[in-house]
């Protein structure tokens, strides 16, 4: 089965950035660039926080309108990217309503989420998880 | 220092002129690290000798460690300044994102030169700098309204620090801070009146930078112990949980948190103001600082009835600390905790520091009581313990600076004892207010030679409460040695821009470490000059600008109150200071 990343409680996010933090580890750098998540206030701390993640869509949207097949639908839901097709459009990140489309400025390419869960296991408060794409979730999506 | 290492990056920026350019000062974050080791020598470099705290000459220097955006918990920006509250050395520390924003935008420090012609806001986004006019955020009544503007107008959504100044600030109240993010700050000594001055209003940084490190191996293990110490220890868990709210009951049971200005060192409403009770009652939500995953800031939802409508509320949510509880709930005799908050949020309206906002009132509450000032000074206005809404009017017209009473008030308490009397209670060390703990000798020591006047110089209060734990009489040298020790050590941190509340987790084996893997090779004795050297240069700079250790006052007040320790003695006080600025200078 495929998995994908899950938002599980995003109110107990206190907004440490630590699944940020361990994105860009997880390939052995420091700082935010190579990144696919995000996190950020909903307007002002005292709201609480939103967590960008690629929600790994059974019809992705931004694999839709990929021209080169860059990007192509996982089973399961989710995309895959293949660099030497991408050219760098950039409608990849305009079609995603989340903005968990990332970019990478210096390549001029998308950052995609691989659904490897490092993230998760580097969140303190539990509010992330990475599960099982179900059929159900998968229907529901539909 | 590995070679694309971003940290080398100095940007300079010219309010006066406009203009801003990099220079790339590699030796001497090699040699310094970075945070207050640099901080220091680019304010030697940068300050004039007898500059004018508020004039174009003195500069604002933020600088940021090695280890920032590569480990948890290095999450603080160092600022330096020529503090204009005490005429010497100014230097605050602040976290919220801005060690991770200035980091990631590709610096390791930002100096600050000029004035302004007309007010003027920076935004700093990576290599783009930008400055903007500031003319219609001037004035503003609130600084959460300047930072729900800044939000709208600036990019990069969670990747940026907004540092703004309130009225305080441009209004130069000698204790205005600078807050970021809304609920953190560089509070102490003065950061936001410099920033007034400049007619900076605000602040800016963002980034989202990739940063090199030496092993990727190494570094992610040296990453897996530091995060599983944070997260693992029960110290974190604790700041976590409560707060730093934590220490009201057990400062109050031991006799030390000081009450009504320091007459008493228990307060008999502790309970009310707790970490426990505020926790149980008011705790509406946990933040954490920027790649920090202890999250110790804890925010009070607060529903405040409006005062004529029915039915009609606002909910406020205000960050609290030991330090503001403390300043504004015991020391101003309060139990009254909506009146203590709504107190707290007029000085994060106004852009005060609540430490010395709080001393000042308490001050100024004793002398109206004892007849040192009236009514005709007060402006009609009566001071008495716990009365929130009297305190509130009291920040608003030392704000405006109404009368000469409240404008000696925007100065500070030992300023305001100077003109109007009441010295011996006036609770201020080398000009600066003093932090909620009177365990001993070792807090006030802390106050009057840590090179900031601040509790976390030091942590003598730590020391005092170790000391009867175990039993031991203190003596001045004993006292002084540890404390130096310490002082000397948090240098080191300083630098790394790692958080104090950290030390625990960043041992001396942990720092290098973590250094090696950012690609600094270092030995635990050039780590140990380095904050000793960091040090000496502090104090070569305090004495520089008039600081007269022998001409310390000590506060008549700590020596009638009793402490755990005991009555503390103004010979021992004495020694103990002449013992440490020796050994400092000495550079021993």
């Amino acid at each position: 089965m495929s998995k994908r990343l899950s938002v599980i409680d995003v109110d107990r996010c206190v907004g440490c950035q630590s699944c940020m933090f361990a994105c860009a580890r997880r390939l052995g750098e420091g700082g935010l660039a190579a990144s696919c998540i995000g996190v950020r206030s909903q307007g002002g701390m005292r709201r609480g926080f939103v967590v960008i993640v690629c929600r790994a869509c059974s019809d992705p949207p931004c694999a839709r309108v990929c021209p080169t097949d860059a990007l192509t639908p996982r089973s399961g839901g989710g995309v895959r990217l293949r660099h030497e097709l991408c050219i760098g459009c950039g409608n990849c990140a305009a079609a995603c309503p989340f903005g968990a489309v990332f970019w990478d400025g210096a390549q001029s390419k998308p950052q995609i989420c691989v659904y490897c869960g490092y993230c998760a296991t580097y969140c303190p408060y539990d509010v992330l998880a990475l599960e099982e794409l179900v059929q159900e979730v998968a229907d529901a999506q539909r | 220092m590995l070679k694309d290492n971003p940290l080398a990056r100095v940007l300079y920026v010219d309010l006066s002129r406009r203009r801003f350019w990099v220079e790339e000062r590699r030796e001497l974050f090699e040699k310094c690290l970075g945070g207050t080791g640099v901080a220091i020598r680019l304010l030697e470099e940068e300050c004039p000798s007898g500059a004018d705290p508020l004039g174009p000459e003195n500069p604002i220097i933020l600088a940021v460690g090695p280890l920032a955006g590569l480990f948890p918990m290095a999450s603080k920006t160092i600022a330096m300044f020529k503090s204009p509250h005490t005429g010497n050395l100014g230097e605050s520390h602040c976290g919220g994102r801005s060690a991770v924003s200035l980091r990631l935008a590709g610096y390791g420090a930002i100096v600050i030169r000029g004035l302004s012609p007309s007010p003027v806001y920076l935004v700093i986004d990576g290599d783009n700098v930008q400055f903007r006019d500031g003319a219609a955020l001037w004035g503003v009544r609130s600084s959460y309204t300047v930072g729900s503007v800044l939000r709208d107008h600036t990019p990069a959504s969670g990747l940026r620090t907004i540092m703004r100044i309130g009225r305080a600030g441009e209004r130069g109240v000698t204790y205005a801070c600078v807050i970021a993010e809304t609920y953190r700050h560089f509070g102490r000594l003065g950061l936001g009146a410099v920033f007034g001055s400049k007619r900076l209003k605000a602040l800016v940084i963002s980034g989202r930078r990739s940063l090199p490190v030496k092993d990727r191996k190494a570094y992610r293990e040296a990453y897996d112990a530091i995060f599983k110490a944070a997260t693992g220890s029960p110290l974190m868990q604790k700041y976590h949980e409560l707060g730093t709210a934590l220490n009201v009951l057990p400062l109050n049971e031991i006799g030390a948190l000081p009450t009504r200005n320091l007459q008493q060192a228990r307060f008999e409403g502790a309970e009310a103001i707790s970490g426990e009770r505020l926790a149980r009652e008011y705790l509406g939500r946990r933040l954490a600082c920027a790649h920090c995953p202890v999250a110790c800031i804890h925010l009070a939802a607060l529903r405040i009835p409006h005062p004529r409508e029915t039915y009609f509320y606002k909910t406020s949510m205000l960050s609290y600390d030991h330090e503001p509880i403390y300043a504004l709930g015991s020391m101003l005799g309060g139990s009254d905790v909506q009146g203590m908050f709504m107190l707290l949020d007029e000085a994060e309206i106004l852009g005060l520091d609540a430490m010395s906002t709080g001393v000042v009132l308490a001050w100024a509450t004793e002398a109206q009581e004892k007849g040192l000032i009236s009514h005709a000074e007060t402006g009609g206005l009566t001071l008495r313990w716990g009365d929130y809404s009297a305190y509130i009017e009291a920040v608003r017209r030392i704000v405006s600076q109404s009368g000469d009473f409240y404008r000696s008030l925007a100065r500070g308490v030992e300023y305001a004892a100077s003109l109007y009397g009441g010295t011996d209670f006036a609770l201020a060390f080398a000009g600066n207010e003093m932090p909620g703990y009177h365990t001993g000798p070792g807090a006030h020591l802390t106050y009057l030679t840590g090179a900031r006047h601040s509790h976390l110089d030091s942590a003598g209060y730590a020391l005092d409460q170790k000391m009867a734990a175990e039993g031991i009489t203190p003596t001045p040298e004993g006292v002084a040695q540890a404390l130096l020790s310490e002082e000397r050590w948090r240098q080191v941190l300083g630098s790394l821009s790692v958080c104090f509340f950290a030390r625990g987790v960043y041992t001396p084996e942990a720092v290098l470490r973590s250094l090696a893997a950012a690609g600094f090779e270092l030995t635990a004795d050039e780590l140990s000059s380095l904050g000793q050297d960091t040090l000496r240069r502090k104090y070569a700079f305090k004495l520089r600008e008039g600081f007269d250790p022998a001409a310390l006052r000590v506060p008549r007040r700590i020596l009638e109150t009793p402490s755990p320790l005991g009555m503390l003695d103004e010979e021992f006080i004495r020694r103990a200071v002449a013992r440490f600025v020796a050994e400092v200078r000495a550079g021993k």
